[in-house]
């Protein structure tokens, strides 16, 4: 078995042990890339020799238990910046931006000396949902090359299933952690809004945008939550709230355990292979000692275009610093404004453009009350929604998302076919709670993801019932790679 | 169907977001941005009256730090990335006419 299927506790007592060293992992995810990334594309920039060089320090250092992340390989997505190393958010008007300083996570994860492999594919400034909006390149869904692999963090995703990397982070702003996961049969969190500081992760909508872990198992993940969560000074949104001990929540205990489960989520659009395998799993946590019962979230319907207005109207307001004069790839032009506007249509792709356009619009006078101040107000509604539920319930499970990994090419020449695929994660964000995409099981060979969704600040028992779930189901999804070559 | 958004205002809301299209584009922008404006209406069918406007989940007030000085990065860092710069600062084309 390759080492990165093993968990980070067999890999860390392995360390401990010397019956391996940092450099064999560094070694495998390295040779893993070269054997596969041709192919699939999940990688932007690789940080190899400095990986190296850091995995020889600590093998000299020897085994830490102090350091969480000790040893542990670790694939970025390319929106978090890291000092020295490029970060694109896979835009052509950044590909030669080298950041000055780490995010809060990254400065996390050197300080536990895990180990930065690389910066992974995404959509551009993480407005898509399958990777197609990357200004480099597509990413392929390791499942089937044919097929996305979800988005934005679909190098993440990707990343992780094909074993290139054991552990990764992406961001989710509208599913973007959760459904590159389902689609990839990997484990994704969103973490509550306010767990993950968001310092340097460079920002698209600010009210909804979370980092959070992306990893094979469940374990895995609540192990580099654990690593990342915390207040921090530089993000005046990331809350002081305790980070409890994810890992002992993994006890595969749910006796008692009540679920909602949401009509609107298992309703028309969903596949048929989706929802039975969704049944499946409510099926097995009932036999594990959980209740469950079906709710309503009545206000679910409009979770998209209420999304897509707020998030539209942030990112036209976060987007403006991209003007071609402190960094980015500048086109000149004879007076200032042309500048701006050659470089902002030079650099940007054609999403983040319709993106932009309807958030000026949205937020232009005149509009402003009709369609930004309405959709915050049907935003309060939609979280009261979730609180409604969750007052009674533990967590609200339903699909990650209405089918499986589509085609490439499919949606992509119609925005608001590829908008409804979030029907099922965007109104997760909307109310701020934490969510996990887990595998559960397969329809017609592709994975499908269980989301398991928590009250505010309980991660815990999200973790808790992935938990339970992933053992007892033990799925064990692994693409197979032979007809993948680099 | 009243189209929703006409080549004029897109015309005007590219100026303000600093976009550049061509008149292709345009019309392209125009269909688009009238067929989600036309789906996000559907937000219309629910009365909002007296409901508050949601900003931010959390209930964050104010979040105050003492003013210290702390390391920043210096001049030289900060203009590394800039695409054209001299004599210590960025620089830009003109930005008064003649």
């Amino acid at each position: 078995m390759p080492l990165f299927e093993e968990g980070y506790q067999a890999i860390q007592e392995r360390l401990h042990k010397k019956e391996i060293s940092v450099s064999d992992l560094v070694d495998e995810a390295y040779e893993k890339i070269a054997a596969y990334d041709c192919q699939i594309g999940a990688f932007l920039t690789l940080n190899e020799e400095d990986a190296r060089a850091v995995a020889k320090t600590l093998d000299e250092e020897g085994y830490s238990e102090e350091a969480a992340l000790f040893g542990l390989p670790i694939g970025i997505k390319d929106n978090i910046v890291t000092k020295g190393l490029k970060t694109t958010c896979a835009s052509r008007l950044l590909e030669n931006f080298i950041p000055l300083y780490d995010a809060t996570v990254i400065s996390k994860i050197k300080e536990q000396k895990g180990i930065i492999i690389g910066k992974l594919n995404m959509d551009e400034f993480a407005m898509g949902s399958s990777n197609e909006n990357s200004g480099f390149h597509v990413t392929r869904n390791p499942w089937d090359l044919e097929r996305v692999p979800g988005g934005s963090s679909g190098g993440s995703a990707a990343a992780v299933a094909a074993g290139m990397v054991p552990f990764a982070l992406g961001s989710d702003t509208g599913g973007s952690i959760r459904q590159p996961a389902a689609f990839c049969g990997v484990v994704g969190m969103k973490p509550t809004y306010g767990r993950v500081s968001r310092f340097g992760l460079v920002a698209f909508a600010s009210s909804l945008d979370q980092i959070g872990p992306i990893t094979r198992t469940v374990a895995d993940n609540a192990y580099l939550l654990q690593a990342i969560a915390g207040v921090d000074p530089y993000d005046s949104t990331s809350a002081d709230v305790d980070v409890p001990d994810y890992t002992s929540a993994l006890t595969g205990d749910v006796k008692g355990l009540k679920i909602a489960v949401p009509k609107e989520y298992l309703g028309e659009g969903v596949d048929e292979g989706v929802r039975r395998a969704v049944q499946n799993a409510l099926a097995q946590l009932e036999a594990l000692g959980a209740a469950w019962e079906e709710v309503s979230l009545p206000h679910s319907k409009y979770a998209v275009a209420t999304y897509y207005l707020l998030a539209s109207s942030e990112a036209s307001a976060n987007l403006a610093r991209f003007d071609g004069v402190r960094y980015g790839v500048r086109q000149e032009a004879d007076n200032l404004m042309d500048m701006y506007k050659k470089t902002r249509s030079a650099g940007f792709g054609a999403e983040v453009k319709r993106r932009i356009m309807l958030g000026t619009f949205a937020l232009s006078s005149g509009y402003y009350d009709a369609y930004y101040k309405k959709a915050q107000k049907v935003r309060t509604l939609i979280k009261r929604d979730f609180e409604n539920v969750l007052e009674k319930y533990d967590v609200i499970i339903g699909p990650t998302t209405p089918t499986p990994a589509f085609k490439i090419g499919e949606k992509i020449d119609d925005p608001l076919t590829m908008y409804a695929n979030d029907i099922l994660t965007i109104p997760v964000n909307l109310a701020g709670v934490p969510a996990i995409s887990v595998p559960c099981g397969l329809s017609d060979g592709l994975p499908v993801g269980l989301q398991i969704i928590g009250k505010p600040f309980d991660e815990a028992t999200v973790y808790r019932v992935a938990f339970a779930y992933e053992q007892a189901a033990n799925w064990n999804l692994t693409p197979d790679l032979k007809g993948v070559s680099g | 169907m009243v189209a929703r958004i006409t080549k004029e205002q897109v015309e005007h809301v590219a100026d303000l977001a600093r976009l550049a299209f061509t008149d292709e584009e345009i019309a392209v922008f125009t269909k688009d941005l009238g067929d989600i404006i036309a789906f996000a209406e559907q937000l219309n069918e629910l009365d909002t009256d007296g409901i508050e406007e949601t900003t931010h989940v959390l209930n964050i007030a104010n979040v105050m730090r003492p003013d210290e000085v702390r390391e920043s990065i210096s001049r030289e860092e900060a203009l590394l990335n800039a695409p054209d710069k001299r004599d210590g600062q960025v620089r830009v084309p003109n930005i008064l006419e003649g």
